[in-house]
């Protein structure tokens, strides 16, 4: 027994370690990046982590600029508008694929993954032609189709996986105490997949929201320019002026929405949901 | 409530599988009745089809003299209990059992008595404001009941509702299932793989064999009057020993000696395609020890003498294992059985002789030993279609039978 917990403690201690760097590693830049947005533009090249003088001038230039917030309401829609179409839609497909035999399932996961591989690069030039020709261009819903299209193969495997962890009997003890199909999986089905809509939802969110190779290419003005682009437009009041500050004050702010969403989000992924149904 | 009439029914998989096929059965109103057969047999496809999660190929189902072939699960107005107990994980005990009430549009009131009223006879009211996953097995299984009774359906159906519950539970949640069924009065069809839940529980039992019905009657007659060898072998535990025997003179070749045969048994076997060898087969109770039978009793059996395996003494009598030398009883069924059982629980074709001998018996293992066995009792099986030639219209009449 003795031997048993001191291992465990050193084991404890040294994962402890471990997990502290790996933190540190993920974490320097962000934080470099923090503490740069509060540098005045004196001593924003002095190499100090801890800025020397504190000043909020950088999130006051970008929140001025008219650009930066527009990019942010476009950043912001266009994400939640393409995550909840890609989670319903995938959900639905999710649970066919995980449920039904139907012919041509095979087809369709093998068709999903074939385009979630695809390079999104060879296929920005067709679509910026097509979405000229059809009027697409530079709007939301030029965004949102490609965005759909690419979030829907990771909605579809995700959530499958979790679909198929709900036992089978939970639906026939449904529909046995009379309920239809559909009563079966808003009322049983669905809230038990909870966890796996959130996550999916975090997942394609993130995807959306971190894009730039189409935002790029399929905008054009601040109509439907999201933030990441947005920020790569950043320049100074005048030619001269180093934007450097702006930016990471710009980059600070586009993380916030990410890290909200993420915490408002796991809250709801209590692990173990399932537990209770079945036996073992 | 009301009866459940199958009629030729059928199921075939998309993959050519044929789960059951030509079912007939009859459950009439209030009965309890027992689906078992070793593993793969077709009694959850059977279910599921009464249930109406799985389509029936053909045939014809009827519940209260109504066809409902095409009809909803929902449409039917039956409960099932399943093994897995299939409790909504995200509900308390209270909607659990709710569920089914407020599917079907009852008001609040009206549901919480009823819910209150089932959770009072499963003995559920402390649990009601509980999770499923903070409740034990047998709780949960007690849900599970309690979300089939709750609305009172016209038959619950029940898939093999206690497997899962450890051996002294499971005795406990027998008797709940049996108290609760005769309470209620509805009728119940109840898959299970445990013989003692088929023979303690139900009015009749069907037994299920490659997705056909082998024979179908109240306990005792299946036990008694096996129509077949694998309802003979399948019923019972331990399970009646089979022995090899070879047709010679009027009279069987077997292991235990020569067995004599009356007229009727001959007459059968005089056919032109009537078989040379036989399988016979004698319950362990039917066998005693020879100095403890009396010469009127001695007179409708015969004797044999084996050499003692095992002595198993159960305090009320002794399960005695012989040896015995020549060939083994070899069938498909018997094969069939001793998979499903696992070798060590079927005794069945080997040449182990398991018997149940009086506790003053003086068998002592190593010994040889004197052993009676009553003709009456014995049963003679046609190795290759495995029907039970002793019977005499239906009823088992032992070899000497005239
Ligand atoms: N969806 C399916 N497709 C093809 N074959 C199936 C399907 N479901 C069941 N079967 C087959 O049908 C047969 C009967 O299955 P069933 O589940 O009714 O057996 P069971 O008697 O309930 O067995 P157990 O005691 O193991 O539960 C089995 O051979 C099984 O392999
Ligand atoms: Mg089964």
């Amino acid at each position: 027994m003795a031997t048993g917990t001191e291992t465990t403690t050193r084991a404890k201690l040294r994962w402890g370690l471990l997990d502290v760097l790996v933190v540190v590693f993920a974490l320097v830049p962000v934080l470099w990046i923090a503490s740069l947005s509060f540098k005045t533009p004196a001593t924003l090249t002095d190499g100090k982590f801890i800025p020397r003088e504190w000043t909020l001038d950088n999130y006051k230039t970008i929140f001025d600029t008219d650009q930066f917030v527009r990019a942010l309401v476009n950043s912001i829609g266009i994400a939640l508008i393409a995550t909840l179409i890609a989670v319903v839609l995938g959900a639905m497909a999710a649970y066919a694929i995980s449920r039904l035999d139907f012919p041509g399932k095979k087809l369709l996961v093998g068709v999903s993954l074939l385009i979630a591989m695809f390079p999104q690069v060879s296929l920005v030039s067709p679509l910026f032609e097509i979405e000229r020709q059809l009027g697409l261009f530079d709007t939301w819903p030029g965004l949102i189709l490609p965005y759909i299209t690419f979030a829907l193969p990771l909605a579809i495997y995700t959530l499958s996986a979790f679909f198929k962890q709900i036992p089978w009997d939970l639906e026939k003890a449904a529909k046995m105490d009379g309920a239809t199909q559909g009563q079966a999986f808003r009322r049983v089905i669905a809230p038990l997949a909870a966890p796996g809509l959130f996550t999916t939802a975090i997942l394609v969110f993130i995807f959306c929201w971190n894009d730039f190779l189409f935002a790029i290419t399929l905008t054009s003005t601040e109509r439907a320019r999201t933030v990441p682009v947005a920020l790569s437009f950043f320049t100074g009041e005048s030619q001269f002026e180093d934007p450097t500050g702006a930016i990471c004050a710009a980059a600070v702010v586009i993380t916030v929405p990410i890290i909200l969403f993420v915490l408002f989000f796991q809250r709801r992924i209590v692990s173990g949901l399932t537990s209770g149904a079945v036996k073992g | 409530m009301a009866d459940i009439v199958l009629d030729k029914v059928s199921k075939s998989f998309p993959d050519g599988t044929v789960a059951v096929q030509d079912v007939d059965l009859e459950i009439a109103d209030g009965e309890f009745v027992i689906l078992v057969g070793p593993s793969g047999c077709g009694k959850s496809t059977t279910l599921n089809m009464i249930a109406g999660l799985e389509d029936i190929s053909s045939g014809e189902l009827r519940i209260g003299g109504q066809r409902v072939n095409d009809k909803a699960p929902r449409d039917r107005d039956i409960a099932m209990v399943f093994q897995s107990y299939a409790l909504y994980p995200n509900m308390t005990v209270r909607e659990n059992m709710a569920f089914p009430l407020r599917l079907a549009k009852l008001d609040k009131e009206t549901i919480n008595q009823k819910v209150d009223e089932a959770a009072k006879v499963l003995e559920l009211t402390a649990l009601l404001d509980r999770k499923p996953a903070n409740l034990s097995g047998g709780q949960r299984q007690r849900v599970a009941m309690g979300r089939a009774i709750v609305r009172q359906p016209k038959a619950f159906l029940m898939d093999e509702p206690l497997s899962n519950l450890d051996a002294k539970l499971r005795v406990q949640m027998r008797t709940v299932v049996s108290r609760l069924q005769k309470q209620l009065g509805t009728t119940t069809v109840y898959v299970t793989h445990d013989q003692t839940e088929a023979m303690t529980l139900g009015d009749r039992v069907v037994i299920m064999r490659g997705g056909a019905v082998q024979q179908v009657g109240p306990p005792q007659e299946l036990y008694d009057h096996p129509r077949n060898l694998f309802v003979a072998g399948f019923i019972g535990s331990p399970s009646m020993n089979f022995l090899h025997a070879a047709v010679q003179d009027g009279s069987l070749h077997t292991a235990l000696g020569d067995v004599p045969l009356g007229d009727r048994v001959r007459r059968e076997l005089e056919a032109a395609d009537a078989p040379r060898e036989l399988i016979l087969g004698i319950r362990p109770e039917h066998f005693e020890d020879a100095e403890l039978v009396d010469d009127d009793t001695r007179r409708r059996g015969m004797e044999f003498e084996a050499p003692v395996d095992i002595v198993e003494s159960m305090g009320s009598d002794k399960y005695v294992y012989f040896t015995v030398e020549g060939e083994k009883a070899s069938a498909a069924e018997l094969e069939e059985l001793a998979a499903d059982a696992g070798a060590a629980d079927f005794a069945g074709g080997g040449g182990n002789l398991v018997t149940r001998l009086s506790a003053e018996s003086a068998v002592a293992e190593g010994q040889s030993r004197r052993v009676w066995f009553n003709l009456e009792k014995i049963h003679l099986f046609d190795p290759a279609t495995g029907r039970n030639l002793t019977l005499r219209d239906g009823r088992a009449a032992g070899a000497l039978d005239d």
